[in-house]
């Protein structure tokens, strides 16, 4: 076996003591930015992403990563104890979280998240391991036009996603996608959208743009919900930790299930919240005590948590195999490896073996230093919560200023990591969705140059895109997603007029 | 909600113009290297106020049950802006005088007027902070900050 191999030498890299240090150095910050308002994945890895630079990229990715699993882990914390979602996937993990947290489960709440989170998190892993040689082999052979068709199968798969309108959707990407035009035209070296002044010629960098509209923009939400945090104290004994982890052998069903939806949702952009509620509605259609669930049953924790810890993983498959982000979090990554110069997309696993494999390995490593850290420390992580929001708000700021200071050395970005924020909070307020566009940021230069590339190839001919059968079932299949949201409740409508 | 979100539509919709505009002027033909600079953003404006139109439609015919509501809740204007209006001047601050000594600043302020802490504590946050910070990114990993004022007359 090839990836046996190749895994075994990844975990050479992940498990060497300066690579281990760097994953629990991120385990920590993660859960600790995971555990604070305002800040979590996306935001958590942007800000870092400059201390990265010094690192060698195979340590630099593990750093990040690891982060993005303490971001999960600490997104459970503050759902059971404070009811207070850190991540949109960690929303169903309230619904029995807290209220088993009330009743004085809290500990057993925990346990439960955080086990659950480990074996939804290992399966996708090894997934991860399997499918993404395959994936990136396959799309070896993928064009400019395939990979145009990736790109919009990606930015369609959000629209008719999640309660935000399929216009505002569409407007959101759209936006994105403009302000990855300003700056520099990559094919003609021309300056665009400038509108003559010098502050534009840069561009937007999107890691300020991430710094912006989730971290202040959260703030500012946070601040008029006028949100005060009076959670349960956790009793988290040894004892009570082994008896809860027997008690979760009877729901491997439940467990199984809710790996392969993760899993499977994961995959496509945005996937990971619908999974962590869909994997809580199947859960309770097929328990044998759906009464229990929303009154504080282990089984609706583990479900949700199992799902969106395992879709977090696998939006990395993506992302490594084909350079396009499941999540806005696999996003700043992405940014990350161009930034340290590595090109993402199938010639990684070719070009780069180490840094793929150590990445792959340290998924493995990182979530059981996790696992431990989190069962270890939990009441250490609640504290931060207690902490008065006079002291937590100006730290988060500042802390978000310098992480939007030095991705480029300059000040105006910070002015910029303002106005986003702004953004971001009627973004929020008015129903437009921040992810389709913080994504349509990162791959609008991908896209672009796919696009322009495709047509030099046709000479002007949009018929290239349905040249190749693969090009044409992605073209075909992110309209089908970008229509039916907004043709379905027509057809409804025809429909019920007609049977009246 | 609904006046904001009229609104911010509108104010979309004069984005997408002047991208537009801004875009004509690059050529959105088809030059020497395939589709000109302005191609790709033109038809992205276009879609993008083709969307706005929509969204105002939408706004100005449906009224959900949200659209009464106003964009800030009441009473929360106050918080916003006292959150908002430290930031911005800590932000000013720092390109005159740098970050650290901004930040220390910032929070100190904060702490005290907000928090109402005694002021033992709020010395020791508002210094200690900054001055962790800048052993761990200018120091430790060699980020160095801004310097504003200092940065050009002591050499830091």
């Amino acid at each position: 076996m090839d990836a046996f191999t190749n895994l075994l030498m990844g975990f050479q890299i992940a498990l060497s003591p300066y690579n281990v240090m760097i994953a629990t150095l991120g385990i920590v910050l993660g859960t600790v930015i995971g555990v604070l308002p305002g800040l979590g994945g996306a935001n958590g890895v942007a800000i870092l992403l400059p201390v990265t630079f010094v690192m060698p990229p195979t340590s630099a990715i593990i750093l990040l990563s690891s982060i993005y699993w303490g971001a999960l882990f600490g997104g459970a914390i503050t759902s059971i104890l404070f009811n207070i979602p850190g991540e949109p996937w960690s929303v169903a993990t309230t619904f029995d979280g807290h209220p088993m947290a009330k009743q004085g489960l809290g500990g057993q709440a925990l346990t439960a998240a955080f086990t659950s989170s480990f074996i939804g998190a290992a399966f996708a892993i090894i997934l991860v391991t399997f499918f993404a040689p395959l994936i990136a082999e396959f799309s070896l052979r993928f064009g400019p036009p395939e990979f145009l068709g990736i790109q919009m199968v990606t930015f369609s798969a959000f629209v008719g996603l999640g309660g935000s309108s399929p216009v505002k959707t569409i407007a959101a990407t759209l936006l994105g996608l403009i302000l990855a035009t300003v700056g520099m035209d990559i094919v003609s070296g021309q300056l665009r959208l400038t509108f003559g002044t010098v502050e534009l010629m840069r561009g937007f960098n999107f890691v300020v743009a991430v710094i912006g509209l989730f971290g202040i923009g959260e703030i500012l939400l946070t601040i008029e919900e006028g949100l005060e945090f009076r959670g349960a104290k956790p009793q988290v004994r040894w004892r009570l930790i082994v008896e809860t982890l027997q008690e979760l052998p009877q729901y491997w069903k439940t467990f199984v299930r809710s790996a392969l939806i993760g899993s499977w949702m994961g995959i496509k952009p945005g996937g990971a919240t619908p999974a962590s509620f869909m994997s809580y509605g199947i859960a309770k259609k097929f328990s044998k005590t759906p009464e229990k669930f929303g009154t504080g049953t282990l089984e609706g924790v583990l479900a949700p948590e199992t799902a969106a810890h395992a879709a977090g993983v696998s939006a990395l498959l993506p992302m490594i195999t084909l350079g396009i982000p499941g999540s806005p979090t696999a996003a700043v990554m992405l940014g990350g490896l161009l930034i340290w110069g590595l090109q993402p997309g199938p010639m990684l696993f070719q070009e780069q073996p180490e840094f793929v494999w150590g990445l792959i390995a340290s998924m493995y490593t990182g979530n059981v230093i996790g696992v431990l850290i989190v069962l270890l420390f939990v009441p250490a992580f609640a504290a931060i919560l207690r902490l008065p929001f006079a002291i937590l708000i100006p730290l988060i700021i500042y802390v978000c200023a310098i992480g939007a200071y030095a991705v480029n050395n300059s000040t105006t970005d910070i002015w910029y990591m303002l106005i986003f924020g702004v953004a971001g909070y009627l973004f929020k307020k008015l129903d437009y969705p921040i992810a389709p566009m913080v994504l349509a940021l990162v791959l609008g230069d991908m896209a672009e140059s796919a696009l322009r590339q495709s047509l030099i190839m046709s000479q002007g001919s949009p018929m290239i895109f349905f040249s190749s059968p693969i090009a044409a079932v992605l073209v075909i299949l992110s309209i089908w997603l970008l229509v039916s949201p907004i043709v379905h409740p027509l057809l409804r409508k025809v429909w019920d007029r007609h049977n009246r | 909600m609904r006046k904001a979100d009229i609104g911010f539509a509108l104010m979309l919709f004069v984005l997408a113009v002047l991208v537009a505009e801004e875009s004509l002027q690059l050529n959105i033909g088809w030059g020497l290297n395939g589709p000109q600079g302005g191609f790709f953003p033109f038809w992205l404006a276009v879609g993008l106020a083709i969307c706005c139109l929509v969204i105002l439609v939408q706004a100005l015919r449906r009224t959900s049950p949200t659209s009464r509501q106003p964009l800030v809740r009441p009473g929360g204007w106050a918080p916003i802006l006292k959150v908002a209006g430290p930031a911005t001047a800590m932000v000013a601050l720092t390109e005159m005088i740098g970050l650290y000594p901004a930040a220390a600043l910032y929070i100190g302020f904060y702490m005290r007027w907000i928090g109402k802490f005694r002021w033992l504590l709020v010395l020791a946050v508002s210094i200690g902070v900054p001055l962790i910070s800048y052993i761990v990114f200018d120091k430790w990993f060699l980020v160095p900050m801004p310097k504003g004022w200092w940065g050009e007359h002591l050499r830091l």
